[in-house]
């Protein structure tokens, strides 16, 4: 799995330090928007035929390949389903989340 | 040198000397001069600018405000309904600190549908976050654009140079155009402090929680306040290179004045007529001409209406169930005042009726003739 730096939420004690501009000056990384998701993609390696259509068509980038075959970030990915949608060997299953 | 334009392309001259870099706009009448004037100096290379033809008002600024964000020094021109149509984009660039400079010829709000001249349309966008300078003559025109810009792009605000449609838009007078070096040297290239570049990749203007909004917002209203010391300070520099001194009120015979009209636009040169004539009849009148509405002069108005015993301001607007939008806020900043005149608002000259001398000698009777003002305003020149 692709390894980011930690990064942490800016928050600004003072308007002093601040930009006059709502401007983005780090990174998003630290929002785990997997948190979102009530369906998550879950793939049958077996069934998978490499073809790399999910990998493309991931709107959050969520999705990497990884010894060939496709691996999903669950960190990021927030369960929109078009991975699912896409791949011509249906080989990916949308599951109910459960706590 | 000199030449004599219609108000209009003042405004496009005011653009060109500033060497702006992108104009999008969508004609309106009557405005429309002030764009067909710029294409063509844009198609005969007399001005190096990217021309961006639109399909509505509200595409010229979202096109401005990308090209401001890239670093492009940036003009437009609207009215009216084409202003209203852009109001949303309109908090865009000043929330975005975006230095658009936009002409807007005052023409009335429909319905009934008008193209003649009220300010109804740039006050109702008076707490959107731009600056709004009124003119009242084309000379002025063409130097506000300067000024404004230089303005604009030092605080990171959008400007707004407004003129009276017809009564300047279409009118002709001499303009002294600035030369081109000068006004490079009191205008230097635009250089913002942060901008749209894949060298520094950036989101700009996305969600903001509440952090951080507020104090963008305390930031714009910071800068906001030290706006009108800069137009005293670059209309000074301004008046050393070229002659002329643009402020934020322009006095006439307040001095000594027992009474003053308080005008802005071109009504503003009617009432000095009737200022002269009142004088020649012993009637210590004068005029205060308001040249900046935001930021509000607050300074200026107290100091130039502390000496004087009565006032009428003459709005050529309306907000509807209140009184006139200059009345309103003139009152405001004079309220607690130790010093301040008893203060009268008239109304006239809606949808692009005359303002004339006689108006303006009756409203100077009925001033006088009063103690103090009732809640009622009074209506120059409605047929009843």
């Amino acid at each position: 799995m692709k390894k980011f730096k930690p990064t942490k939420k800016i928050v600004f004690a003072s308007e002093k330090e601040m930009p006059m501009t709502p401007m983005s000056l780090g990174s998003m990384l630290y929002n785990l928007t997997g948190a979102w998701r009530n369906i998550k993609p879950v793939i049958d390696k077996a069934a998978c035929i490499q073809c790399g259509i999910c990998w493309k068509y991931c709107p959050d980038t969520s999705i990497y390949i990884e010894d060939e075959f496709p691996v999903i970030d669950y960190d990021y990915c927030k369960g929109c389903g078009i991975c699912a949608e896409e791949c011509p060997s249906k080989c990916i299953a949308m599951v109910e989340e459960e706590k | 040198m000199k030449k004599v334009m219609m108000g209009n392309h003042a405004l496009s001259y005011g653009a060109m000397l500033a060497r702006s870099q992108v104009i999008a706009a969508y004609p309106i009448t009557p405005q429309t001069q002030v764009v067909e004037l710029l294409s063509e100096m844009c198609a005969s290379k007399a001005l190096d600018a990217k021309f961006i033809k639109v399909e509505s008002e509200h595409s010229a600024m979202a096109a401005c405000l990308g090209a401001s964000l890239a670093g492009a020094r940036t003009f437009t021109a609207t009215s009216a309904q084409g202003l209203a149509l852009m109001h949303e984009l309109l908090h865009w660039a000043s929330g975005g600190r975006q230095p658009v400079v936009m002409g807007n010829i005052n023409r009335a709000m429909a319905p009934g549908w008008s193209i003649w001249t009220d300010q109804n349309d740039s006050l109702s966008q008076r707490d959107t976050g731009w600056l709004q300078f009124y003119c009242a003559s084309n000379q002025e025109v063409v130097d506000t654009v300067i000024q404004a810009f230089k303005i604009s792009e030092r605080f990171m605000i959008p400007s707004m140079v407004i003129l009276d449609a017809f009564a300047l838009s279409h009118t002709y007078e001499v303009v002294e155009l600035p030369d081109q070096d000068k006004v490079d040297a009191y205008l230097p290239k635009f250089n913002p402090p942060f901008r749209l570049t894949p060298k520094e990749p950036h989101a700009f203007n996305a969600l903001t929680s509440p952090d951080h909004y507020f104090e963008l917002r305390y930031k714009l209203q910071k800068d906001m306040e030290k706006v009108p010391a800069a137009i005293e300070e670059t209309g000074k520099e301004y008046e050393k290179a070229f002659g002329r001194y643009l402020g934020q009120v322009e006095e006439y015979h307040c001095d000594d004045a027992d009474f003053v009209f308080v005008t802005s636009g071109t009504a503003g040169y009617t009432a000095r007529v009737a200022v002269d004539e009142l004088r020649k009849q012993g009637i210590k009148a004068g005029n205060l001409r308001m040249k900046v509405f935001r930021p509000f002069p607050f300074a200026k108005v107290r100091e130039a209406l502390a000496k004087v015993p009565k006032a009428a301001v003459v709005d050529r607007n309306c907000s509807y169930g209140h009184h006139g939008i200059f009345y309103q806020e003139i009152k405001s900043a004079l309220y607690g005042e130790a010093k301040a005149p008893a203060l009268f608002g008239y109304i006239t000259g809606l949808g692009g009726r005359d303002i004339t001398v006689e108006m303006f000698r009756e409203i100077a009777k009925d001033t006088l003739s009063k103690p103090r003002p009732s809640e009622e305003i009074g209506w120059i020149g409605v047929k009843r």
